[in-house]
């Protein structure tokens, strides 16, 4: 929809365009941006015209994807995630929107969005993945940068760590993990996310990764496979998220069975020679 | 910045904050729909350098320099591209306000990532065809054939609509167009002190701020019937009292739509905040805030505004305590229902403006014209003459355009200023402001003998009718009556009530109250056959009316204007679902259990009291004949018919007819398109006018008429076999099965449409939909957080058609489009209750209830 407040669009060519004014917002995809009224919402930047590379390959082995990379693009990239390139497709397959809506949607946008339900926040914050924010110029500076775990970028429903005049620039996914898988539901088939749990191994390690049904990223990592009652005692703790996408009460009880199945899929790769 | 639209270059200016959808209507290209203005529907997709997008999310800035294909781009009525072709062919649209965006996503399905459908058209809404036959497009099927009456005769729009060329409501360009925009009230109970306008008319392009101080001071109903007095003198134009969250407090009329809603923060009020009543439990009870204590009861027909009433009824024939008392099996329970938005995809929109004579003139997206029509004279107290009130094609309607919501202040804003002004409602306007289905709470006690006689049956219903009573009264009695006239049953008590709130207002919505009903009484029968030890058909093929008995419930004598004549259409509808479920059988997975649940729906085939049409046919020089017929076409088909019908009666071919319609200047009166009465009123006055036009070939022009003073019943069974996975709380349809009692069949896929688009709507109220208010505030008024099924979500519906004839219909059709959705509900929850054990009580039956359900829990 039209953004009727907005009274100046200017589109990024260097990091200097990202001084924002009073009311200025930055715009990525700009799937959300549009879908509702933003009050108060004076002005747009661009993002896209900084022509970031949508995907570079790192050194460790991992992926930088930059926060304009639309979901299309992370799909179409899918097989560069090694062990986790079903995951990669199934996590752009749990936005609501369609195939239409990849085509522009980014996945810096979905995460800075900081919806429970957000399915590019549950990909990173589930693989380990770092937030790169560019963090705004001092007098006479080019401006530095900073690097957060993303599940912990996402503090809580609309809520992010990012302060003004900071950009999320890129996410960086580690070397793929040994072994990766996920489980998610939704009060409806290929419904919005009610809860989308994610589980991994590097090395003997097991991490369990739980969102959609918490208001922000929950993570669990143990040394080794746990126990059914440690798990589940780990995560009970949870506060659970209840909106029209679903009751707590059943979110609950949905993540702690994905999370036994989980843990007993990781299990089973683990007796596998 | 250029671009390049459909092939021709397009200079035009973006806005800051501006996107491409209305970039492109601005300049007429008006393939391009709104359906949710947020991305989630689809209707607005474009080609932008052949990737497929939502145009309403793309800043227009981006289109610069790029290519835009819209549905128009893609071919034309005469040259179309295969995918309209198709999808023209297939019959795969209703009203066809989201078909445009349909093909061009179609269009370009090789670049989908996944070619499942469920998958590849999500992004895409359709309110009218529960999908099968969009899936049928895809696949290449054919489903229209022929031009012959009781032939798949194809819409005569279908090119024009599949191309995108079809006109609905907005898709005009007017000159010095004004635009309105509406501040609400963010109190739900409240009373403005004072409003200043002083600074909102100020701001440039601010032509006009209205308020109360503007508004005509006579009552009326936003709910539209044939007679005014059916619903509550109650609403105002603009009212300094108000009811709900929302309710319209001013007006700002300005030369663009931007210009208008920035001056809506200018404007000042002062409020004084009342108190509320959100629980129509309470609302009844002594003490609670009096939503209208201001009212007269009788100068605004409201029975009880002392008790927040609007209407009630409490009748008994026989002696249901009695028979209870005697019975071998009794059920009680109580069953409730959500509100539910009707999601017509084209929203409601008014624009208005003053004709060379000075009369104003509405083009409105209506089922009701002419009563629309009526109802601004009387508001404004001007003569019918002085007012023409007319539609394009509609974008669906489903109950929700029988209201009178954007032309009123429409009129008020064209007559204040003199200039053509625009009112075009937003989706969440349709979440918040426009009237959402009854929520009801039903309470049901059936009785039943060892040998399976229904003997008692008593219904208490209370309904929220929210913060004005349009459809106040009709929805509670129609609501208590087929659900319980159904059933020949010696002692039936109804009590009844119909009560005002501080929520949104409710209003007609396809089923006019009997599908929230029939989800109890089915229920409850279903649960007493069980008791019974009797399989839930027979014992409903052993108490289901029967020709010649009186369609009645709590009165003595048995009315006369209402009689189930000709074949057993209930016992045939019965039967057909009942083979159909028996022919086949399912196995499921570990975890998961089978059910299976059927249920039984009458309908009147026409609304009570009157319901009149006006038709003429007359003769053109080409050989040509032009039918004018009042009622509106809203994906109802009704116009594909009567193009049948006069054919018919003309001994021509459908194509060789041409329809004026639903315009007040056209055909005489017409009440409108509502109450299923498109084919079985208005196609009757038509074939009655090409009847007599074809009995004499000396006239150039003759007249039909018809009053709907006589009606008749028609039935609707639906039967499901579900699986439930109680640890998740997941519903599988496996199969589902629709009998219609639909008399003679004038046209198969279009009454197959209309029995699936009303299964799916169901299924959607069934499993999946709820407006969600919260002390009076809709928390859902998103597409994104409120499920109208998707294309995955509706499975195969195998439609049977009874062989029936009703001596009143045109040529023995009876009415089919409300019908369908009806026993739908009851159905699915019998069929989870057969599964489960459980028996679900609250719709939706949403799965983290029916994993609660599982558990032992209450939904």
């Amino acid at each position: 929809m039209d953004l009727i407040e907005v009274e100046g669009m200017r589109v990024a060519g260097s990091r200097a365009d990202l001084v924002l004014g009073p009311g200025e917002a930055v715009l990525g995809g700009g799937t959300w941006l549009f879908s509702e009224p933003q009050p108060g919402l004076r002005g747009l930047v661009d993002l896209t015209g900084l022509g970031w590379d949508p995907v570079v390959a790192r050194e460790d082995g991992g992926l930088s994807i930059a926060a304009t990379c639309t979901l299309a693009q992370a799909r179409d990239a899918a097989g560069r995630f090694g062990t986790a390139a079903a995951v990669v497709e199934a996590c752009v397959d749990a936005l609501l929107g369609s195939w239409k809506i990849h085509n522009i949607a980014t996945v810096g946008g979905n995460i800075c969005l900081a919806l429970p339900a957000g399915p590019m926040t549950s990909l990173a914050g589930g693989l380990g993945a770092t937030a790169v924010v560019w963090t705004p110029a001092a007098e006479g500076t080019d401006g530095g940068e900073r690097r957060i775990p993303v599940a912990d970028f996402v503090t809580g429903v609309r809520s992010t760590v990012l302060r003004p005049g900071e950009v999320l620039r890129a996410v960086e996914f580690p070397a793929p993990p040994a072994w990766v898988s996920h489980r998610r539901a939704s009060l409806a088939p290929l419904g919005r996310s009610a809860a989308l749990v994610l589980a991994r191994r590097d090395g003997d390690g097991f991490t369990l990764t739980v969102t959609a049904s918490t208001a922000s990223p929950r993570v669990f990592a143990f040394a080794h496979v746990p126990e059914a009652a440690e798990l589940a005692a780990a995560i009970a703790g949870c506060d659970w998220y209840d909106d029209a996408h679903g009751a707590a009460d059943w979110r609950r009880a949905m993540t702690l069975r994905f999370a036994e199945e989980l843990r007993a899929e990781a299990r089973a790769v683990e007796a596998q020679p | 910045m250029r671009l390049e639209v459909d092939g021709q270059p397009l200079d035009a200016e973006a806005r800051p904050g501006q996107v491409l959808r209305t970039l492109l209507r601005e300049n007429g290209v008006f393939a391009v729909k709104k359906g949710c203005d947020a991305g989630d529907c689809g209707a607005c997709s474009v080609l932008l350098d052949g990737t497929p997008v939502h145009s309403c999310l793309v800043p227009a800035h981006r289109a610069e320099g790029r290519t835009v294909t819209t549905a128009a781009g893609l071919g034309t009525p005469e040259h179309p591209h295969p995918v309209q072709r198709a999808f023209a062919d297939a019959g795969a649209f209703q009203c066809g306000f989201c078909t445009a965006g349909f093909v061009v996503t179609a269009s370009a399905l090789d670049r989908a990532p996944h070619q499942d459908l469920d998958h590849a058209l999500k992004g895409n809404l359709c309110r009218c065809t529960g999908y099968r036959s969009i899936r049928d497009a895809v696949a290449g099927t054919v489903n229209v054939d022929g031009d012959a009456l009781g032939a798949s005769v194809a819409p005569p729009a279908a090119m024009r609509v599949v191309t995108g060329h079809e006109e609905y409501t907005l898709d005009t360009t007017t000159t010095g167009l004004l635009h309105l925009a509406v501040l609400g009230s963010p109190h739900p109970s409240a009373r403005i002190r004072s409003i200043d306008t002083t600074a909102a008319a100020a701001l440039p392009g601010v032509v006009a701020v209205l308020t109360h101080a503007d508004s005509p001071a006579t009552l009326f109903s936003t709910g539209r019937h044939q007679n005014r007095a059916d619903d509550p003198d109650d609403t105002l134009v603009l009212d300094p009292v108000i009811r709900f969250h929302g309710q319209r407090v001013a007006a700002v009329v300005a030369e663009s739509v931007a210009a208008a809603e920035r001056a809506l923060s200018s404007i000042v009020v002062d409020y004084e905040v009342l108190p509320a009543v959100f629980d129509p439990l309470v609302a009844r009870e002594p003490g609670a805030h009096l939503v209208h204590g201001d009212k007269h009861p009788e100068t605004s027909r409201i029975d009880a505004p002392e008790r927040n009433t609007v209407a009630e009824l409490h009748a008994e024939r026989g002696d249901t305590a009695a028979a209870i008392e005697k019975a071998d099996a009794v059920v009680t329970g109580t069953w409730t229902t959500a509100r539910v938005t009707h999601a017509a995809l084209e929203t409601h929109a008014t624009r208005g403006w003053l004709d060379a004579d000075g009369r104003l003139v509405l083009r409105t997206s209506s089922q009701v014209p002419y009563l629309v029509r009526d109802e601004i004279a009387h508001i404004f107290g001007r003569s019918r003459d002085t007012a023409r009130v007319f539609t394009k094609r509609v974008g669906g309607g489903f109950g929700g355009k029988q209201e009178l919501l954007t032309e009123d202040i429409v009129a008020l804003a064209v007559l204040a200023t003199g200039r053509p002004v625009q009112y075009e409602f937003t989706r969440a306007d349709e979440f918040q402001r426009a009237p959402l289905r009854h929520p009801m709470r039903v309470s049901v006690t059936a009785a039943g003998t060892a040998d399976g006689i229904l003997t008692a049956l008593h219904v208490d219903q209370l309904m929220d009718t929210g913060a004005y009573g349009n459809h106040g009264r009709g929805v509670m009695f129609h609501s208590v009556h087929e659900s319980v006239a159904v059933y020949r049953c010696a002692n039936v008590r109804i009590d009844a009530q119909s009560v005002y709130t501080n929520n949104p207002p409710s209003g007609a919505f396809r089923g006019y109250g009997l599908g929230q009903v029939i989800f109890a009484v089915e229920s409850a029968i279903d649960e007493l056959a069980r008791k019974l030890g009797i399989d839930p058909i027979e014992f409903r093929r052993r108490n289901v009316v029967r020709p010649g008995d009186p369609i009645r419930t709590i009165e003595e004598e048995p009315p006369t204007d209402i009689a189930y004549d000709g074949d057993h259409g209930a016992g045939q509808v019965l039967d057909l679902v009942a083979s159909a479920l028996a022919a086949t059988s399912d196995t499921v997975e570990e975890g998961w259990l089978l059910g299976e649940g059927t249920a039984l729906a009458m309908i009147a085939t026409i609304p009570p009291r009157g319901h009149f049409a006006d038709a003429v046919v007359r003769r053109l020089a080409d050989g040509f004949f032009e039918v004018e017929v009042g009622t509106a076409e809203f994906g109802n088909g009704s116009t594909t018919v009567h193009a049948q019908l006069a054919a018919d009666a003309l001994g021509t071919t459908p194509d060789r007819i041409r329809i004026r319609q639903s315009d007040t200047d056209v055909a005489g009166h017409d009440t409108g398109a509502y109450g299923s009465t498109g084919v079985v009123v208005a196609g009757r006055a038509v074939h009655q006018a090409a009847t007599a036009l074809a009995a004499d070939p000396t006239l150039t022009e003759a007249r039909g008429h018809s009053d709907g003073a006589s009606r008749s019943v028609a039935f609707n069974a639906h039967g499901f076999r579900v699986a439930v996975h109680p640890a998740t709380g997941e519903v599988r349809i496996l199969k589902s099965v629709q009998a219609a009692d639909a008399g003679t069949v004038l046209n198969p896929e279009q009454l197959r449409g209309q029995i699936e688009g009303g299964t799916a709507q169901a299924i959607g109220s069934a499993l999946y939909e709820e407006v969600l208010v919260e002390e009076g505030v809709v928390t859902t008024s998103t597409f994104r957080n409120y499920r109208v099924p998707k294309i995955g979500d509706i499975p195969p519906t195998e439609v049977l058609f009874a062989e029936t004839h009703d001596p009143l219909g045109p040529l023995g059709a009876k009415s089919m489009s409300e019908a369908p959705y009806n026993p739908v509900a009851p159905a699915l929850a019998n069929a989870i209750r057969d599964a489960l054990g459980v028996r679900p009580y609250s719709l939706p039956i949403s799965r983290d209830r029916v994993w609660r359900l599982a558990l032992g829990g209450s939904d």
